[in-house]
């Protein structure tokens, strides 16, 4: 849906392809993109223009180092000066105060508040091993004091017990009072969802933070909230004066530039993310990965680290020098799989690719999940090394014996042969080709290295320069929905009908 | 259950107005700062565009109107207001098709009503404020309590029910949503119900699973009443940013979406995103939120709307 920002700025950048220092031109052309890209990852536009004008000063003059791209060098500096702005420490929740410790809970209504509650109280008791008591000040929204209740059931938290017809600040008081009477070492206030402009919850909440005196306020905020991040967090921070941000929704496929626009605004930390619906989709904020989600790069830098450690780039030039010839056997189909497992399987792979939820979704639908990878794994093995070398071979009673091998049935032996035929076409087809683009053309194109890189070489450079982290290593051109189009060193394009794969050979998704 | 207060009563028109008057401020703001005797030049134009992307119509949307806007006027000396009229204009002139009524088809009965969204959008309290309004004009109706994953959302639409008067279906909570709108369709049949309203749980849109059981839901619907259900409605909240136009593609392509509400714009946010999707997906917009009482439910005016992202109303 939308492009990264490398796929942007390699298709400016890469034009120039020379080297030395990055120009006020370039960097002014490039900087253009980077607000494009940010205000579609929803940063809102006073923060975009702070951050590009930082980003700008920066990169004007930086030497490009050899080896990358001016478009990687500007990548490498506005990531960098992402994860500086959101905060490179986690800041975890802090409880350094006397007993009992209140936390008060704020937030626009339906950003998750109560779930969220009910999710720290869960970790503190668990992991902190604290006597954590929740208290219900939402008076407005019908059941909301019920779906605490329920909540803390769920978690085994206690909460106050509901006491219908008073006010949030007579609730507030009360909870803190059973907490100290109870030695109770924390009390979690979740509160009702206020619109900022609505004064009199305003007091009401400021009241609640006099009356209670919280060590931590928390803004629980939707990483899907666009332009209005900064009203609210600004509005909210200078009402009750936050301690951190706690941003919902993270596991949904958007942007989340509303994280760089609060903590922008507030200078408050982001100390947790709200990913999921269970009681335990609580994690730690990383500024890494938001960084790259922000700018569309998913877990790119993970993902190229990763591909570095486990390509075995001797097997990968073997298969690459069998495809320039149209050779693809169920040894090669064996190799493929392999390394697909090793680089986290299927689930590993997509989670660290932006843009890939589609896809995502069509593989959970698809059931083509580990496992299949496992078996199918299972299968080849179960054959001789004839079989696996000329496929024609495999007649009823040899599947028969492979199926009881491997632990799997004559049909999904089957499947796999007429996946692999469909493969072997392919490769075929592509023939030479394949072989011009280089042996690992299939995880370039996908790692958005474009036609014709890295060779193996490369690639070898590449995981000896990697621990260093982002030195060099970030592909100009990641692109956000060409995943289809290769699988790690399927050359680039699975066949149309790649069993249990609908719609991913090659469709290209916008 | 709780006692819960509802919000404290004020006038239909103060609240109408109040509402979108609040959603204007800042932006006039915005406009009448850059433009007060200027030259509508490019400069001019990139402010004015500015003030759209802080509304969150996104980019593209933003250029497109601002280029429509200075199309043959470029260093024309102009007045605020009359910047403010051109926005309004190109804006209304998105939204205008889409601006079309909720309207209750009769010759279903009862007239089934599915509401889906994310979590917290405000599926359950437009089903609260819609049963409201339906009462009042004297239709007999059912709730389905479909959200049965959600701590609480069971007894959060009996609440409603009882406020509104509305029969309210219900199973325990964990059970199958799909079942509970099955006996939600034999009951408001049996009952003689004009509209049956169907909550559900929110999901995000990239939860296939969750998709996928919403599809469930729709289909067990069909196999009672193959017409049914007569109106799917998107619930988007505005704060939301760029990642409703992917909640309005998915979810219209696993729940067959008809229609769109949009909540919470009696906040800060804009929900100028209505306007990129209007473009893109040309999915009717019926009802907008201005508040968290029944009567916060207004049927969707583009020229309101669009006037009040110029800063006009
Ligand atoms: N200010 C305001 N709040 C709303 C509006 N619509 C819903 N809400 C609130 O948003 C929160 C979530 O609503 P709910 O109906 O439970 O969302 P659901 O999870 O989609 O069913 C609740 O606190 C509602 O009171 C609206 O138009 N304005
Ligand atoms: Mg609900």
């Amino acid at each position: 849906m939308f492009d990264s920002l490398s796929d942007r700025l390699g298709g400016i950048l890469d034009k120039l392809k020379r080297r030395g220092a990055l120009t006020e031109a370039d960097v002014g052309e490039a900087m253009r993109e980077v607000r494009r890209a940010l205000i579609e990852a929803d940063v809102a536009l006073d923060v975009v223009r702070a951050f590009t004008d930082k980003v700008r000063t920066r990169a004007v003059g930086v030497e490009v180092i050899k080896s990358v791209t001016p478009g990687q060098m500007v990548v490498k500096i506005v990531h960098d000066a992402l994860v500086e702005t959101l905060g490179s420490d986690a800041e975890p929740i802090d409880l350094n105060a006397p007993a009992p410790v209140a936390i008060l809970m704020v937030g626009l209504q339906g950003s998750g508040k109560t779930t969220t509650t009910a999710k720290i109280a869960k970790r503190l008791t668990e992991r902190g091993k604290r006597r954590v008591l929740m208290a219900s000040l939402d008076t407005r929204r019908p059941a909301a004091m019920e779906q605490l209740a329920t909540l803390g059931t769920q978690v085994e938290v206690n909460t106050l017990p509901i006491v219908p017809g008073q006010s949030a600040v007579q609730i507030a008081k009360r909870a803190m009072d059973a907490a100290r009477f109870g030695n109770y070492d924390v009390v979690m206030l979740d509160t009702a969802g206020r619109v900022t402009l609505d004064e009199a919850l305003m007091a009401e909440v400021a009241e609640v933070r006099a009356a209670t005196n919280p060590h931590e306020v928390l803004l629980v905020a939707d990483s899907l909230t666009g332009q209005d991040a900064v009203n609210t967090a600004k509005a909210f921070d200078s009402r009750v004066t936050l301690t951190g941000i706690v941003l919902t929704r993270a596991d949904g496929d958007g942007r989340g530039g509303a994280a760089l626009s609060m903590r922008a605004v507030t200078g408050k930390p982001i100390k947790l993310l709200g990913t999921g619906e269970k009681m335990d989709a609580l994690e730690d904020f990383d500024p890494q990965r938001v960084a790259g989600r922000i700018l569309g790069m998913g877990d790119v830098v993970a993902l190229v680290e990763k591909a570095a450690e486990n390509i075995d780039i001797e097997k990968a030039r073997a298969t690459a020098e069998r495809m320039r010839k149209g050779v693809f056997d169920l040894e090669d189909l064996r190799d493929q799989l392999t390394q697909m497992q090793k680089m986290g399987g299927m689930g590993g792979l997509m989670g660290m690719l932006p843009g890939v939820a589609k896809v995502k979704n069509q593989i959970a639908a698809a059931n083509l999940d580990d496992k299949v990878f496992k078996r199918q794994t299972a299968i080849i093995g179960s054959m001789t090394r004839k079989e696996r070398r000329n496929p024609k071979l495999l007649d009823a009673s040899r599947k028969r014996r492979i199926a009881a091998g491997s632990g799997t049935k004559v049909e999904e032996i089957n499947r796999l042969i007429k996946m692999h035929r469909q493969m072997a076409d392919v490769m075929k087809a592509m023939g030479g080709a394949a072989g011009k683009r280089g042996p690992l053309a299939g995880l370039a194109s996908m790692m958005g290295m474009g036609a014709g890189g890295p060779s193996p070489e490369a690639l070898q450079q590449m995981a000896e320069k990697m621990p260093g982290g982002l030195g060099g290593g970030l592909p100009p051109n990641f692109p956000g929905g060409k995943l289809p189009g290769g699988m790690p060193g399927l050359g680039g394009g699975m066949p149309k009908g790649f069993p249990g794969l609908p719609g991913l050979g090659g469709s290209k998704k916008k | 259950m709780s006692e819960t207060n509802p919000p404290e009563k004020t006038g239909f028109w103060r609240r109408l107005t109040s509402g979108l008057a609040r959603t204007a401020t800042s932006l006039t703001q915005g406009i009448t700062d850059l433009v007060t005797k200027r030259k509508l030049d490019a400069a001019t134009l990139e402010e004015l565009e500015d003030v759209l992307i802080r509304a969150d119509l996104g980019t593209a949307t933003s250029a497109r109107i601002v280029e429509a806007v200075g199309r043959g006027r470029h260093d024309k000396m102009i007045e605020p207001d009359e910047v403010k009229g051109l926005i309004a204009a190109e804006v209304e002139q998105i939204l205008t098709p889409v601006a079309r009524p909720l309207v209750i088809d009769t010759a279903h009965k009862p007239y089934v009503v599915l509401m889906v969204g994310v979590n917290g959008s405000g599926k359950t309290t437009t089903i609260g404020k819609l049963a409201a309004q339906w009462k009042a004009e004297g239709l007999k109706l059912t709730l389905a309590a479909g959200d049965t994953f959600r701590a609480a959302a069971i007894e959060q639409l009996k609440v409603w029910g009882a406020r509104t008067g509305a029969h309210v279906v219900a199973r325990e909570q964990g059970a199958d949503a799909a079942g509970v709108a099955h006996d939600a369709i034999t009951e408001a049949r049996v009952n003689g119900s004009d509209v049956l309203m169907i909550d559900t749980a929110g999901r995000l849109q990239n939860r296939a699973e969750l998709m996928a059981e919403l599809e469930k839901v729709v289909r067990v619907i069909k196999k009672l009443e193959p017409t049914a259900p007569h109106a799917v409605l998107l619930v988007l909240d505005a704060t939301v940013g760029q990642n409703a136009l992917t909640q309005v593609e998915v979810f219209t392509r696993m729940a067959g979406v008809t229609g769109l509400v949009m909540t919470k714009l009696d906040g800060t946010a804009r929900g100028g995103i209505l306007v990129a999707i209007a473009e893109k997906h040309g999915l009717p917009v019926h009802l907008i939120g201005v508040g968290e009482a029944a009567e916060d439910l207004q049927p969707f005016s583009a020229r309101d709307f669009a006037r009040a992202i110029a800063g006009l109303a």
